[in-house]
């Protein structure tokens, strides 16, 4: 191929998607729906995923500190309790502090009047990186010097981890499942595509024209069509999403809810959608130029 | 120059299309290929253009020994021979000119060579007053004449005309012929598969008959 038709071949993969109105119009609109589909889903996948994540952050372990010790040496356990490795963040809670808290909890009820705060214990409350190895890190606590207690709830934390690996693996399963799905309907649209020019290629090959000169018009027009498919999809994606998101804001009083915003998302979905339309458009054009190509 | 030596070709199905045939076409000759439906004929064009491989024997189509030739040489050879077909298989969305234009750019020719050779081509066909024209607003004589023009334009030593005037009424048959007669004279060799009778006669030229997958007779139209 002389480099002088590069031109010409570009110009004609373009020609091509007007020429054929019709069928780029329907390879657009069922890649838009596809890739919106999945986007869509992966989204939520992911929502629910931090959604779980930030409900698993409030299981946490409560560390008693023995009540011989005095406040300073009670405040410089804290330092051992950071230096373990799963240990995220580690808050100090002072006696008269836990004892205003609890009486807080009960409304304030005057059956607490007596209650001191030497009656109670300095602790702190430790939150962990990673839930399913807080039975580890409950012992690890145990073993500094001056923790008293500890409190841990295993089975909570548990059943957090359990949900997550179990939203993981659905929400990976559907998401391959869906990409499958939607790169085989919109290959075979452009097949579609393909099939109506197959007269058209039929005459390159008769009078001469070697397989490279045919496919790469075709390969330009399905890679525009796929990135057209793509830019139309992650823009009606993002309006969606923030539309969404603020009908919901606006609904949800309590707060049960919350997204992650869109431009957190913005560069795995510019790839994601970007690598996904290139490779209906070019792949789903190459094979099926290929049917047409032996003759 | 077209040589067929011994060639036998059969179909995946089992049926033998051709069952030894032997003939040659010399460079600048105008030759009809006759016979009835299912005799063979569209099996040698197929051979001729590369579409099929012999399954034995050996098939020479200008200097390209068909039985071994490699997938990257077929459009080279297609460069060679120029195809006509009776339902003219024209691009119907693109214009006299560009359809004829369009067998130029596919094999890479430049601009200024398109530009020069296509109204040259449009003018031996009688086309030149209808460049900008569509397929679907002229007649058949008209479209047939494009597609021996789109035929032509390379510059091919052969042209194979597959039932040229199947669709055409008698006077835009013997329009055609004489437009294949012209170019034949010019120096092209031509190829002719038909049916009609009157015309092979009226032309008197190499008739080979094919019957069955084999030659049966190779010789002047008198």
């Amino acid at each position: 191929m002389k480099f002088s038709n590069i031109g010409y071949l570009l110009k004609e993969g373009f020609k091509g998607i007007f020429l054929h109105g019709f069928m780029s119009f329907a390879a657009v609109c069922v890649t838009v729906a596809c890739l919106i589909i999945v986007g869509s889903f992966s989204i939520l996948a992911y929502n629910l995923d931090v959604m779980v994540q930030d409900l698993n952050q409030t299981s946490e372990i409560l560390v008693y500190v023995d009540s011989d010790l005095s406040d300073a040496e009670a405040r410089s356990i804290g330092t051992k309790i950071n230096a373990l490795n799963n240990v995220l963040q580690s808050t100090f809670v002072s006696r008269e502090q836990a004892l205003q808290d609890f009486v807080e909890d009960h409304n304030g009820d005057s059956a607490f009047n007596g209650v001191q705060p030497t009656d109670l214990r300095h602790r702190y409350v430790v939150t962990l990186e990673d839930n399913t190895l807080m039975e580890q890190t409950d012992a690890q606590l145990r073993q500094i010097p001056g923790v008293a207690d500890t409190k841990a709830a295993y089975a909570l934390a548990q059943g957090f981890s359990t949900i997550q690996q179990v939203l993981h693996i659905a929400s990976v399963a559907l998401i391959a499942v869906l990409l499958v799905i939607s790169l085989l309907i919109i290959s075979n649209t452009v097949k579609l595509a393909m099939y109506d020019r197959r007269d058209e290629i039929a005459i390159m090959k008769m009078v001469g024209a070697t397989n490279g000169f045919i496919r790469l018009p075709f390969m330009v027009e399905g890679f525009t069509l796929g990135m057209m498919g793509a830019v139309l999809a992650f823009g009606l994606e993002w309006i969606g999403y923030d539309a969404l998101v603020e009908k919901i804001s606006t609904v949800d009083a309590l707060k049960l809810f919350t997204f992650v915003p869109f431009e957190t998302l913005l560069v795995p979905m510019i790839l994601v959608f970007a690598a996904a339309g290139l490779f209906v458009g070019i792949v789903g054009s190459w094979t099926s130029i290929r049917k047409f190509m032996d003759v | 120059m077209i040589e067929f030596t011994d060639v036998v070709k059969c179909y995946e199905q089992g049926n033998k299309a051709l069952n030894g045939v032997t003939m040659q076409i010399d460079d600048g000759e105008f030759c009809f290929l006759v016979g009835p439906s299912g005799s063979g004929k569209s099996t040698i064009i197929k051979l001729i253009t590369g579409e099929l491989r012999p399954t034995s024997g050996t098939v020479k189509v200008n200097g390209y020994a068909l039985e071994r030739i490699r997938k990257r040489e077929v459009p080279l050879l297609r460069r060679t021979v120029g195809v006509v077909f009776q339902d003219f298989r024209l691009i119907p969305n693109m214009t006299v000119y560009d359809n004829v234009a369009f067998a130029m750019r596919v094999i890479g020719a430049r601009e200024r060579e398109i530009r020069d050779r296509v109204p040259y081509v449009l003018e031996l066909v009688g086309l030149e007053n209808k460049a900008n024209r569509h397929p679907g607003e002229m007649s058949g004589g008209e479209q047939q004449r494009l597609a021996i023009a789109r035929a032509l334009v390379n510059n091919p030593s052969t042209i194979i005309a597959d039932e040229p005037t199947g669709n055409l009424d008698p006077a835009r048959s013997f329009e055609i012929m004489a437009l294949l007669q012209e170019i034949n004279n010019l120096g092209t060799t031509v190829l002719v598969v038909t049916h009609e009778k009157n015309l092979v006669e009226l032309f008197a030229k190499r008739v080979i008959a094919i019957d069955d997958g084999y030659v049966v007779s190779d010789g002047r139209e008198r």
